[in-house]
């Protein structure tokens, strides 16, 4: 291909995963890896677990859940394994049989238990194993590409002797999170092969794929220390994106990014310094299609952006509003509880913070609760603004604080074994939910009064299974008082609008606004309607004349577009700023697109 | 030997740290099988999320579900008789039924006070 040679490609062994949050572009990573390794004439295969798939559209062809031979790419196939279906179809192994048999909220019950993260975890690992110890389908494939990989949680637990012993010996369910393999019926020399496998240097290289940003480089970061510690040892850095130099002399807000990556690069955690590492470029599209993917590992960076006509801001979509439009909503009950939702890294924390000052510049009296680990965000606000009040939710604090607590009072007679058993159940996704869940129910009283603004929220499945709990509350309370003396649960809270608005955060692009739309149907699941989305870091509501930027910035249109059209109910657009919006007149600028003044330009599209 | 079957409601986990606030009913007796287990017990658990189709086949269970649904749970079946509902066993009462002598003093269930909102910090 005449580029130059990446080292996540250099004599790649059998396995290659590749990890990192979603929109950081491990699908389109992985899809040029294979298509790469087959036009080298190996003979490939492709696992896409991404449930935002597009793997089919690139190749222009359906391939869903089983190997289906690639005609555009000689040597290459391509499967498809959606985490939600293979959850999905062991959950109806389980209930199917009983629908009917048992009392409907029974079997609703049963339902609502098998819908968490546990479940979906385990039940695409059990796929992955499924791939990693077919010997004989292995035979006919140099390189198997997965687009993900386990996490560190699911690995620790299928290592754990107690576990196993628990769980499969005695046949069962006795360790927690493997429960849900209860009804998978799969062998332990499976999961042991699957494994040895995993943390084989000769046969497997996990590649973390990071955006050029401090927050997504620490996130690879812990993911890193975590499978390290597990085996994986042999791992590749590839960051992903980066603004190329040349482009931050077209424009300031190009310019600024570069300073920031530039910067972010050189604050690389120290773990990461010794993988060998590879940078992508920034491209001007979306990485769709065989040819733009080909593209991907060649240099020639701005291709296409050229063309652009970057004298006007990028037209915002129809429909969508500032920021300062929402607040003014909320503003209008004088009281109330706003949770910012979102997966990590979207910025729900700046989003709280800048609504938390704009509601205080207003005059209203606002408690603002972040989860922001560095605080450099939040912790001045107090002091430049009355009536804003700061406090910390640390999500890592709740939960080591909790761990402890559950361990040195439930724990605290266990034996050996017990123990190790009880710490490694603590170490699920659901402990983390829970810590936080109590430090928030903590917050949230105090919406009665004034505003209470918070980054940190649980998400709909916790909430249905607290409400287990919450209802029979309700039951108690209503027999021993004999008559409805006000007896609310948080999940009644969350409920209801007039006490609570919900503004889900994305960023305009594929992945994270399909992960933002699973969080809503979560939420709805749990009886809870979002009141508005934001959109964040939008190139096309800030203003640029860099090419490559302008470009991206019309690659949002659709996504914006989707987002007001399919999933909000109204919707604020906030623009990427050069500058890192710390302090209250920073935050104060995300309210309205700089640029919102030339409105007066003719609607043409 | 008596054979001691549990029906456990829906759990994420039969150690119960899913729950809002970790039931210390579920620790205790997580520990307090494994020790029935090493004293020759035969205690089976079935958890509703994961197998409800024992449930379903369990006519005694099913009846209960139907009139009192899974607030009944769990319930505890020794040689196929309703032996509990609503609580799990104590470790004194699992000796019992087994005709063991009766526990050492230190691992009956600490008289705590039980857990109500989950408030702690």
């Amino acid at each position: 291909m005449g580029s130059p040679p990446l080292e996540f490609l250099t004599n790649p062994p059998r396995f290659l995963f590749f990890t990192g949050k979603g929109g950081v572009g491990k699908t389109s990573i992985a899809c040029a890896t294979a298509i790469h390794l087959s036009e080298a004439g190996h003979r490939v295969l492709l696992v896409s677990t991404d449930p935002a798939s597009n793997v089919g559209q690139v190749f222009g062809m359906e391939i869903g859940n089983t190997i289906t031979p690639v005609e555009s790419v000689p040597g290459l196939s391509a499967l498809e394994i959606d985490p939600q279906a293979a959850a999905e179809g062991y959950r109806d192994r389980i209930v199917g049989p009983v629908r009917g048999v048992l009392p409907d909220a029974v079997v609703a019950g049963i339902e609502e238990q098998l819908s968490g993260a546990c479940t979906t975890e385990i039940a695409a690992f059990d796929e992955f194993t499924a791939l990693l110890t077919d010997f004989e389908l292995l035979d006919g494939y140099d390189h198997i590409v997965f687009d993900t990989a386990p996490t560190g949680h699911t690995i620790r637990l299928l290592q754990l002797p107690g576990a196993w012993s628990g769980f499969l010996e005695a046949g069962k369910g006795d360790a927690s999170c493997l429960g849900p393999l209860a009804g998978l019926d799969k062998q332990r020399e499976r999961y042991g092969a699957a494994l040895a496998a995993l943390s084989d240097p000769e046969r497997t290289r996990l590649v973390l794929v990071a955006r050029p940003q401090q927050g997504s480089l620490r996130e690879v970061a812990r993911t890193h220390a975590e499978l390290a510690a597990i085996g994986l040892q042999r791992q590749h850095l590839v960051i992903n994106g980066v603004l190329p130099a040349a482009e931050a002399e077209t424009d300031p807000l190009a310019a600024a990014l570069h300073e920031r990556e530039v910067q972010a690069a050189a604050d690389l955690p120290s773990s990461l310094k010794d993988l060998p590492q590879d940078q992508l470029p920034l491209k001007a599209f979306n990485l769709v299609g065989l040819e733009a993917l080909e593209g991907l590992f060649r240099d020639d960076r701005t291709s296409g952006a050229e063309a652009v006509d970057v004298s006007g801001p990028a037209p915002a979509p129809q429909g969508s509003r500032p920021l300062s439009e929402l607040v003014d909503g909320i503003a209008a009950d004088g009281h109330g509880l706003v949770l910012l939702m979102g997966k990590g890294g979207v910025g729900k924390t700046t989003m709280a913070a800048a609504i938390a000052v704009a509601l205080a510049e207003k005059g209203l009296p606002v408690h603002l609760t972040t989860s922001d680990p560095a605080a450099h965000l939040s912790d001045t606000l107090s002091e430049e603004l009355e009536g804003l009040t700061v406090s910390r939710i640390d999500p890592r604090v709740e939960t080591e604080r909790y761990r402890q607590h559950v361990l040195e009072t439930r724990g605290r007679k266990l034996d050996a074994e017990g123990r190790a058993l009880l710490e490694e159940d603590l170490r699920s996704p659901c402990t983390e939910e829970i810590a936080v869940f109590q430090a928030f129910s903590r917050v949230i009283r105090e919406a009665g009064r004034k505003f209470v603004v918070m980054d940190t929220a649980p998400t709909g499945h916790t909430l249905l299974l607290l409400d287990a709990t919450g209802a029979y509350h309700r039951e108690m309370s209503r027999q021993m008082s004999g008559s409805g003396i006000g007896y609310t649960t948080p999940m009644m809270q969350l409920q209801d609008p007039a006490q609570t608005k919900v503004l889900i955060v994305t960023l305009p692009e594929t992945t994270p606004v399909l992960e933002a739309a699973r969080l809503q149907s979560d939420l709805q699941r749990a009886g809870i309607e979002p009141w508005a989305w934001v959109v964040n870091q939008s190139l096309a509501a800030a203003s640029t004349r860099s090419p490559l930027l302008h470009r991206r910035a019309i690659e949002e249109g659709p996504q914006i577009e989707r987002v007001l059209t399919q999933f909000a109910q109204r919707c604020g657009v906030v623009p990427l700023l050069a500058e890192e919006p710390v302090g209250s007149d920073r935050l104060m600028r995300l309210m309205d697109p700089p640029l919102s003044a030339p409105q007066a330009v003719p609607a043409s599209g | 030997m008596i054979t001691i079957q549990v029906f456990d409601p829906s759990l994420c986990c039969s150690t119960g740290v899913c729950g809002v606030d970790v039931e210390q009913q579920l620790v205790d007796f997580s520990a307090d099988v494994d020790w029935a287990r090493r004293n020759g017990l035969q205690i089976e658990r079935v958890n509703l999320a994961q197998q409800p189709m024992v449930f379903a086949e369990n006519e005694l269970v099913r009846g209960i579900l139907e009139r009192s649904g899974e607030e009944a749970l769990p319930v505890i079946v020794v040689d196929g008789k309703l032996a509990l509902t609503g609580r799990y066993p104590t470790r004194v009462e699992l000796a019992d039924w087994a005709g063991l002598p009766p526990p050492a003093r230190e691992f009956s269930i600490a008289a705590e006070p039980c857990c109500g909102g989950g408030e702690r910090s």
